[in-house]
């Protein structure tokens, strides 16, 4: 049965992309989570993933080409898979939490418009890929100095790296790594700009703090880490991803989607983790199954995620599947941040800050480490009362670090 | 130039060159040895913790969490380093 791939949505903010490279050709077998392609978003080169055992088949877009979300990419061979599941449905094209096929977004039809690059260009400019511009650009090389083998001549991003002399993804020489491939922060900025306004404009926050005394979590991180090599040390933002994550079993109202005003619980807990990119930007890829992971594993999982922010090579899988937010300004300095939700999601958790403060416990004033958590939640879909005994019971877990 | 000097530039080279692999965004970026790391570069922990790691593979430095804040710039990170390997 022939499917088709279609550009994945790789959230609320993201119109087009541009192929930027096969990692599969026709033929190749593909299992589900497999890489097929390559794609420049604003948030950089995406490898976007299949979700369903296929084989390669047809390739319908050229490499450098910019489509809009849901245009067909690629055709696949699927055994045994009914017309309408899957890799033929539009739109949300990315994988669907482990496995249970995803709803389309009904207010959220594939984009018509590209925004990233115009199909007609100034005269006097050589057609090429924006990616393909920009590795010019940062190798010093002149377009015109180009020849072009992608659609009309244009150059794409092979003909950069022949000119350069050296092979399209080779590994990147250790003394000079690649800086974040493909990522335009212009565009990055644009696309936060509209998820945002969106934000604001359609989904009534209501917002919740709560301060927590983190003594006990910092002395039992602080007796853990020192007993430990450095690659084995805890951040102190794991555990509160991991509080998170286990209170959000007990509060599945906070943790889903917003379908077109209606909820949809999501069947996973994975932790979006806010991450800034130096020089603006901000990037919340997905931690998959967040309650289900030791502290050790969270650990590992965070310095992944924030390697390949750094580098500019997340998965579509983690761009598409956040069902919360975690943002922790925790070593920035301020006290407290009350997030905008990321929609189509429904909440976002902030932590500030962990200070040293005069605090009461048993009558008398004392030096405690504090912490400020935040909750900003979608008012359509819940209430205070249950958002305060969210942050409470998040409150509660910090206390016994031991169980986390 | 004193065999100190000689060493110290070259645990500096190796911090810095650590220091890029970990935050690999940072390669074009001259980064003065005086910088605040923090600050300046805009690292967070998660760059920290992987540099400390690396630091510590490379040269088997132990570096406890107490002395996170020492490593400030390169140059500072250059002599506590110095000062922990000449102390073992």
């Amino acid at each position: 049965m022939t499917a088709v791939y279609r550009m994945p949505s790789l959230g609320a903010d993201m119109e087009a992309g541009t192929l930027i490279e096969w990692v599969k050709q026709p033929g190749e077998r593909l299992a589900k989570g497999d890489v097929i392609a390559v794609v420049e978003t604003q948030k950089g080169a995406i490898e976007v993933e299949v979700f369903h055992d296929a084989v390669m088949g047809r390739p319908l877009v050229e490499v450098g080409e910019t489509v809009p979300v849901g245009t067909p990419l690629a055709e696949l061979e699927i055994e045994g898979a009914p017309p309408e599941t899957g890799a033929a449905k539009t739109g949300e094209a990315a994988p669907a939490p482990r496995g249970t096929p995803r709803p389309m977004a009904p207010e959220q039809p594939p984009a018509t418009k590209s925004h990233t690059e115009p199909s007609t260009l100034p005269a006097g400019r050589r057609r090429a890929s924006p990616a393909a511009r920009r590795e010019a650009e940062r190798l010093g090389l002149a377009l015109d100095d180009l020849r072009g083998t992608g659609p009309d001549r244009a150059i794409v991003l092979r003909d950069v790296a022949e000119a350069a002399g050296k092979a399209e993804r080779g590994v990147p020489s250790a003394e000079r790594p690649s800086p974040r491939h493909g990522l335009d922060l212009a565009a990055m900025r644009e696309a936060i700009a509209a998820a945002m306004a969106r934000s604001k404009r359609e989904i009534p926050h209501y917002y919740l703090s709560q301060t927590i005394d983190l003594t006990s979590a910092s002395d039992w991180l602080a007796r853990r880490n020192a007993e430990l090599p450095p690659e084995r040390r805890v951040l102190m933002g794991v555990l509160f991803i991991k509080s998170v994550a286990l209170t959000l079993r007990d509060f599945p109202e906070l943790n889903g989607f917003d379908r077109g005003g209606r909820f949809e619980p999501a069947p996973g807990i994975h932790v979006g983790s806010a991450t800034a990119i130096r020089g603006g930007g901000l990037v919340a890829p997905a931690i998959h199954d967040a309650d289900q992971l030791s502290l050790d594993a969270l650990m590992d999982r965070l310095r992944d995620l924030v390697a390949r922010v750094r580098a500019g090579t997340l998965r579509s899988s983690e761009l598409s599947d956040p069902t919360i937010t975690v943002s922790s300004l925790g070593e920035r300095g301020v006290d407290r941040l009350y997030g905008i939700i990321y929609p189509p999601q429904v909440a976002i958790v902030g932590f500030g800050t962990p200070r040293l403060r005069p605090w009461v416990v048993d009558g008398q004033v004392v030096p405690r480490t504090l912490v400020t958590a935040t909750l900003s939640a979608d008012h359509r879909h819940g209430d205070g009362h249950r958002g305060a005994l969210f942050l409470a019971q998040v409150g509660q877990r910090l206390q016994e670090p031991e169980t986390l | 130039m004193t065999a100190t000097e000689t060493t110290l530039e070259q645990l500096r080279d190796a911090a810095l060159e650590e220091l890029i692999n970990v935050a690999t965004d940072l390669a074009e970026e001259t980064i003065p040895p005086v910088a605040g790391l923090r600050e300046t570069l805009d690292l967070d922990s998660m760059d920290l913790v992987n540099w400390i790691a690396a630091l510590h593979r490379r040269l088997g430095v132990d570096i406890p969490e107490l002395d996170y804040p020492k490593l400030r710039t390169l140059d500072a990170t250059a002599e506590y380093l110095a000062a922990r390997l000449g102390a073992d």
